[in-house]
Parts: structure tokens; sequence; C-alpha cells
């Protein structure tokens, strides 16, 4: 059985489709992830991009909260430089502020595209995944973008801190294709049933999963079948600014043929 | 001919996979990464993995020098190191490296130097079984690749 080079949509036999995709909105669903483990970054990245998702990938809560924009509230010098202003998806932006000085300036202010969600591990030196979830619920501008946290620690006490404080969801590593798929709800919005669920399901929810994993290695995506009919390929829409950080890495999702995991397209987006 | 030695390849992948499994060194989230491998990150295990192996040996390393130090062995920070090891070997599927990191850990709690000492014995010889046994695998694999793309010009596209 040869493989063709181009991609492909066709089901692998053996495995689950791991290239199911949730049908996208207009624009790409951005998230952004943070965790101290480069090994645990590589695959969370990997797992959200073979979702749909947009990623931007940082290694503490510091870096997150500073391409967040809550850092430092004036013009911060950490984040992207978009050294060439026509390459920046204007459909992007958030935070009126930078929106402005985009326009009013010769020079461009650190742009971050709009976060749909965050997903953070718990464990971390200086701020840990807590408090960098606190921080978020604080602000008044980031209060809305749902928070996942991420524990190799199954503690039944910090599961609950983090969802009275106010997270979204709660996953016990290692992280699997079907617990990010299970995500999507959250980040497509209110008219999916995931922000109705009341975190105490969530946690019977999380549990029941977590047996099901120890349980036997086969390992199925029995989360909320994927309606992919024709997953769509979207032009990459979203091109990533040039020299970011070396702790920072922003990827689109897979879109053309054979494409290498990191790409920077240099042409004017739609 | 070639169909044959690609299908022995693939036998011989999975009997050592089995044998991994079986010996509880793998776990399915070694399975998980597996398939997230495609046409269009067709490396992406490797690439993990090669990841993996540079860190956790950074952290054995400094965790050996940690407990060479006698006199104010700092055990926090082997706690740590330790952290970061479970973490990451529990992302790949490091299934017995995890579970002696957990020991080694406890061990370290307790500043118990003596079992501490014998914990990292342990560590490194997992560590090392690992690192060979999952550069057996990619030999495999690599093996298997390389003659599927002889076949390629046998196709009928």
């Amino acid at each position: 059985m040869a493989r063709t080079p181009v991609f492909s949509r066709r089901r692998r036999s053996d495995q689950i489709d791991t290239r199911d995709r949730f049908p996208t909105s207009d624009s790409e669903v951005h998230v952004l992830a943070v965790d101290d483990s480069l090994v645990d970054r590589k695959v969370i990245e990997r797992l959200l991009r073979l979702t749909a998702c947009r990623v931007t990938a940082v290694d503490s809560g510091i870096r997150a909260l500073q391409y967040l924009g809550l850092q430092d509230e004036t013009n911060s010098q950490v984040g992207f430089d978009v050294s060439d202003p026509g390459i920046v998806n204007l459909k992007s932006f958030s935070y009126g502020f930078s929106f402005m000085n985009f326009l009013g300036h010769g020079f461009v202010k650190k742009q971050s595209l709009k976060v749909d969600m965050i997903i953070t591990d718990y464990c971390m030196p200086g701020m840990t995944g807590y408090e960098l979830l606190k921080k978020i619920k604080e602000s008044s501008t980031l209060r809305e973008i749902p928070v996942v946290i991420m524990s190799s620690e199954n503690v039944v006490a910090r599961i609950d801190r983090c969802l009275e404080e106010g997270a979204e969801d709660f996953i016990v590593k290692p992280v699997k294709l079907s617990d990010v798929k299970r995500l999507r709800e959250y980040m497509v919005g209110d008219e999916k049933t995931g922000s109705e669920i009341s975190w105490m399901n969530k946690r019977t929810v999380r549990e029941s999963s977590c047996d099901e994993a120890s349980s036997s290695p086969s390992i199925s995506s029995d989360s909320s079948p994927s309606s992919s009919s024709s997953p769509s390929i979207s032009s990459d829409s979203s091109p990533s600014s040039s020299s970011p950080p070396d702790s920072v890495q922003s990827t689109p999702s897979p879109s053309e043929p054979s494409s290498p995991t990191s790409t920077q397209s240099d042409d004017g987006s739609k | 001919m070639l169909g044959f030695s690609a299908d022995r390849l693939r036998a011989d992948m999975n009997r050592l996979l089995a044998l991994l499994f079986h010996q509880g060194v793998l776990d399915e989230q070694f399975l998980q990464l597996q398939q997230l491998q495609d046409e269009s990150s067709p490396n992406f295990v490797l690439e993990v993995v090669n990841i993996y192996f540079q860190e956790s040996e950074r952290l054995l390393k400094s965790l050996r020098a940690l407990l060479i130090e006698r006199e104010l062995t700092d055990y926090k920070k082997m706690g740590n190191h330790l952290n970061q090891l479970m973490g990451s070997s529990s992302s790949i599927g490091a299934n017995r490296v995890r579970n002696v990191c957990i020991a080694f850990r406890a061990n370290s709690e307790q500043s118990n130097r003596a079992g501490c000492l014998r914990a990292l014995e342990v560590l490194e010889h997992e560590y090392c079984y690992l690192k060979s046994k999952l550069h057996e695998l990619f030999q495999i694999e690599q093996q298997r690749v390389l003659g599927a793309g002889v076949r390629y010009p046998m196709q009928q596209n």
C-alpha cells in the first residue's frame, strides 16, 4: 500500500483518522498553549493543529501574559515584530489599542492575534497555570477567553480549585487527541453544549474518560464523532510574523499538501 | 520480493512494539503519538522522541550532579527535575521510566540519599534501555520507508 505524497484525506484502515477536521468558522480558531516542557509543547501543538487550530506555544505564564497584552500595558518589546505590516492579517486584530497604533504610526506595536482559547500546564516554574488562570479571569479584556488546565497529577482538590476559579476544563496528562477534540466545543462558541455543562458534570466526564484511557491500549475517539464529510483545507490565511522569540512558536494548521510543520506564508492573505 | 521484505519489516516492528508494551516499557501514549504522524508531519514521533532524549539526558546529568553533592543535597531541586522527567516521559509513553521517577521522587522527599542513588542507577538503566529500543524501532521504520520508496515507480498513478 503505497502512500501518495500528496496530502490525502484517505482514512487509514487501522487507525483513527487523525485528519478529521471539525468544520472551521470563517477565521481559524487560535489557541495559546502554555507549557514549560518542550516535549509537551510539541505534542499539544500537534494535537491542536490536527483539530484545525492555529497554535501559538509559549513556555511560561509570564510570556503568555505578555502575548495577551496583559503583562505590559504600554509598548512591550516581547512578542512578534511585524516588520512588514502588509502581511499581517487584518481580520485577526484584537485589542483596539493595537489596531489604532497600527493605523496611526509607521512602526507597529507588538501584535498578537486574537486568542480563542488558552490551554496551560498547571505545574510550571515561576507562575503556575493556576496563577495564570486567575490573572486572566481578573482581566476585563481577557476573562471571556476559555482557559483549560492540564496536569499530570490527578488531584481532585486541584481540579476543583481550577474549575471554581473559572477554568473551562481540566485535562489529566498525557493529553490525547480525544481530549483536544472535546475542547473544540468551548472554542466554537456557545451554540455548542460545552459551555452549558456544569463543572460538576465536567468532572464526571473527565474521570470516566480517565478510566477508559487506562483500561486498554486501544485508542478510540469515543467523544463526539466528527462530521467531516469534507474537511476544509483553507489556504493559509494567517501568516505568522517574522522573527518570533525563541520560546514562542506560532504555527498555522496544515493546509497545503506536504507543507512543512512551520510555514510562513509571505503573500498577502485574504 | 520487495513487498515481502516490507511486510517482514512491518512484522519486525510490530513484534518489537508488542515486546515493549508487554514489558511495560511503552504504554498507549506512544501509540497516540504514532497516530499523530501523517503525511503533513511524517517524522513527528522521531522529532518528539529526540527532544525527549535531549531533555532527559540533561535532567539525568543534573540529577547525578545533585546527588554527588553530599553536604547540601538539594532534594527540592531534585524533585523538580524528576517532575519534569516524569511529565515528559508520560507524554511520550515511556511508562517504566516514569514509574522509576515516581519511586525516585519518594526517596528525595524523604531526603533518603542511599535510596536516591539506587533509584538513579535504575533510572539510568531504564532510560538506556528505552533509548536503545526506540533507536531500533526507528531504524526498522526507516528501512521500511526506504523500501517503500523504491516501489513507487512500480505503482500505477
